[in-house]
């Protein structure tokens, strides 16, 4: 016989998480979710619950812890508002494969369907955007419902999960025991790799003269980076990543070509038009990599490693899919591969970037302007961390100029919001990602439209002594909205000019250290003395108004047909 | 590519949200579901969706990939009219009196061998399963005397190829 206790399914859910390794998740309380709590009170020298200022940012709280350190995020949240709230992190971590499970209080069982007080149907709001939920009604079925949950969060392609519980079964009793789970019969995490395939790929590799590599978040998910690493040095093949493939090769790195896609380097994105073979790793060609996918790597072979099946041929048709985990299909497919250079092929790259280097890049780094670039400030921040800090980044012009600018040296450094877009996103997505690396400089990348969808997480960097630097890039408008309506909607700034309060004095009225920078001789000190700070440092820096990023490929338009300006 | 109809089956664990996300998928693509049936299936436990849809070849393989992505799907799979066997059921109903001013009645429901589902005093309910062509002319043979009520199902389906569901099912667990 197992060994059992009687215990109330409330403990039980907390038991769970402990058994599962979670020392760390977050929520916000509330009446359907209140002996969740009381049990989170009791184990809280084993778990830490912090408490953020609003449901969403739990969510990205847990994003951010996932994607630095690899673990499952998780988040807590009571039923009705506190459940819908929550709707949006799991959007996104859905869209970027991100593992989080969250739990939600919901009204008692015998209340279900009757308009209770706080009752929503989360299960089905949350269905299209979670990669498994379920309702627990019943105390006894609550730890397998969360070993399952656990399981298929992070297995296979990674996602999140929503467990809701009813308040009946957080208060009735079971016979507690916790096993994990290994299997689930209808599902698959990672399929079977076909080797005839990893064979026919590396025939493919080894006859191209023209390859190029793009990498996608599936290496860093699958833990791939060395052996991505070791093909793109032996097969000598330039390689540009996706936004969030981004860290998974060092910056450095001299087969790294840049990024891809709307706002990605002018080499990769002209040459995807010019190469005899794409080979795509981890990455699902998004329309934001892709373009007009009609003009797109036409003349190309295409190779696609993926963990996904569905991915096969849903943007992109494939002439070779190597299905699997990219650990090990990688590390098959590298046995197969010849070594190789292409010296006048990466010259190639190399061409472009001079291009791009005059005609964008030099304008960032080294302004003749007087107003203060993006860009420098990126730099900057590469200086006072020696290109070894965790970025992440809100979603607006200055989220590109921090993945087009930012220098990474280890992986699961960039968190961003890829997929959704979140604007909100980074400041409580930093908060998990410090957690997550506690060791790391975790610094924020923030505009001032995004800044003020999530500060009031400022409080919970405040009640949890987080060391998040925040950098604010304040430009006065929703900067990459308002360059669309000069580029597209004839200067008509509707809407996207910014009356802003004070930050620093907001930064300072939640206790943390604060600098205001408009001056570009001041700006390197602030950044050097915001990264030796113990503490957490908010920086704000104002910018250039109306500046622009480039390259750009306009929405509809052919990769090749990117802009320089 | 040439639009065609397919029937797609569905094997997954019983599960109540499911219907829920399977619909999802084809509502998010504006694909138009012509049919759709859940049922039990030969094994326990496993319950059997039967999805008719009119799309490309290219986009219900898509469609199969989105299927078999979600966690309680066994297996998915999508078939061409001439790789199952399958039919409906549609129930008419006709106020009793008209079974005596029209003759004509009797000889459709002779004709196509429907069943007399039940007759009083009231009304009668005649039944057909068959192809969807075949109800549809029915239809059309009776619409001119009154119909009072008609229904049909979604549409059943057999393949005629095995679907080895138990082999899947004892593999994973294995
Ligand atoms: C929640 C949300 N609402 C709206 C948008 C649309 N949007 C994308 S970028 C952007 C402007 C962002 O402005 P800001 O945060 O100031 O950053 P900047 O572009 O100026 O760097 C907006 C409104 C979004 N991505 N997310």
């Amino acid at each position: 016989m197992k060994k059992t206790e009687r215990i109330i399914g409330a403990e039980a859910v907390v038991r769970s998480l402990i058994a599962e390794g979670v020392d760390v998740a977050y929520g916000y309380p509330g009446g359907a979710i209140m002996p969740i709590y009381d049990e989170l009170y009791k184990y809280q020298d084993q778990l830490h619950h912090v408490l953020t200022r609003h449901e969403q940012g739990a969510t990205h709280a847990a994003q951010g812890f996932a994607r630095t350190s690899g673990r499952v995020g998780v988040a807590f949240a009571t039923s009705g508002p506190g459940a819908t709230n929550l709707i949006t992190g799991i959007a996104d971590a859905q869209i970027d494969s991100t593992p989080m499970v969250c739990i939600t209080g919901q009204v008692a069982s015998h209340l279900l369907g009757t308009d209770a007080f706080q009752e929503t149907d989360v299960i089905s709001i949350s269905s299209p955007v979670t990669k498994w939920n379920v309702q627990v009604t019943k105390a006894e079925d609550i730890p397998a419902a969360i070993a399952k949950a656990f399981y298929i969060a992070k297995s296979g392609r990674p996602g999140p999960v929503l467990i809701d519980i009813t308040k009946d079964a957080q208060l009735g009793e079971l016979d507690y025991s916790y096993e994990k789970c290994t299997v689930v019969r209808s599902y698959k995490p990672i399929p079977e790799t076909n080797i005839e395939k990893v064979k026919e790929a590396a025939t493919l590799i080894n006859a191209a003269k023209k390859p190029m590599i793009i990498f996608g978040q599936g290496v860093i998910l699958g833990g791939a980076e060395s052996e991505l690493k070791a093909l793109v040095e032996k097969a000598g093949i330039p390689s540009a990543w996706t936004v969030l493939g981004l860290s998974a090769l060092a910056t450095n790195h001299p087969l790294n070509v840049g990024m891809v896609g709307m706002h990605g380097h002018y080499g990769p994105n002209k040459l995807t038009n010019e190469c005899d073979l794409l080979i795509a790793i981890g990455m699902r060609f998004d329309d934001r990599v892709t373009g007009d996918l009609s003009k797109y790597a036409k003349q190309a072979k295409v190779i696609h490693f993926d963990i996904d099946p569905a991915e096969v041929d849903k943007n992109v048709k494939t002439d070779v899919a190597v299905i699997g985990d990219s650990k090990d299909t990688l590390a098959k497919v590298l046995e197969f591969i010849d070594e190789k250079e292409h010296s006048s092929w990466l010259q190639e790259f190399r061409s472009f970037d001079k291009i791009e280097f005059e005609k964008v890049i030099n304008g960032q780094l080294n302004p003749t302007k007087e107003g203060l670039t993006m860009g420098e400030v990126l730099q900057g921040i590469n200086k006072a961390t020696h290109d070894d800090a965790v970025i992440v980044s809100d979603v607006g012009q200055h989220q590109m100029m921090a993945v087009r600018y930012a220098n990474f040296t280890h992986t699961r450094s960039n968190v961003t919001s890829g997929g959704l877009g979140t604007m909100g996103f980074a400041l409580p997505a930093a908060i998990g990602a410090k957690m997550g690396a506690p060791s790391r400089h975790v610094v924020a990348i923030i505009g001032d439209g995004g800044f003020q969808m999530t500060c009031q997480e400022l409080g919970t960097i405040l009640q949890t002594g987080t060391a998040v630097k925040i950098v604010v890039l304040n430009n006065e408008f929703l900067g990459m909205v308002r360059q669309w309506q000069q580029l597209f909607f004839d200067k008509r700034y509707a809407s996207t000019e910014m009356i802003n309060p004070n930050f620093v004095k907001l930064a300072e009225a939640y206790s943390i250290p604060a600098k205001k920078i408009v001056k570009r001789e001041d700006l390197q000190g602030a950044i050097d003395e915001m990264i030796a700070c113990e503490t957490s440092y908010f920086l704000e820096v104002m910018v250039e108004k109306e500046d622009n990023v480039f390259p750009m490929v306009p929405t509809g338009s052919s990769v090749s047909d990117i802009r320089l300006e | 590519m040439e639009k065609k109809l397919y029937t797609i089956s569905v094997y997954s664990e019983n599960n109540l949200g499911l219907l829920n996300r399977i619909s999802t998928i084809f509502v998010k693509r504006h694909i138009n579901i012509e049919s759709l049936t859940v049922s039990a299936s030969e094994i326990e436990n496993v319950s059997r969706f039967i999805v008719v849809v009119n799309m490309t070849e290219e986009a219900v393989k898509k469609i199969i990939g989105q299927l078999e992505k979600q966690v309680e799907v066994i297996q998915a799979y999508y078939h061409t009219d001439d790789e199952i066997i399958f039919t409906e059921t549609a129930m008419f109903k006709f106020k009793s009196d008209l079974l005596f001013e029209n003759p004509q009645i009797q000889n459709i429901i002779k004709e196509n061998n429907m069943n007399i589902v039940t007759v009083n005093r009231t009304f009668f309910i005649v039944e057909k399963a068959g192809r969807r062509h075949e109800i549809d002319a029915i239809y059309d043979a009776f619409a001119p005397f009154g119909i009072a009520q008609f229904v049909r199902s979604g549409r059943v389906a057999i393949s005629k190829e095995a679907m080895n569901i138990r082999k899947i099912l004892g593999e994973i667990v294995q």
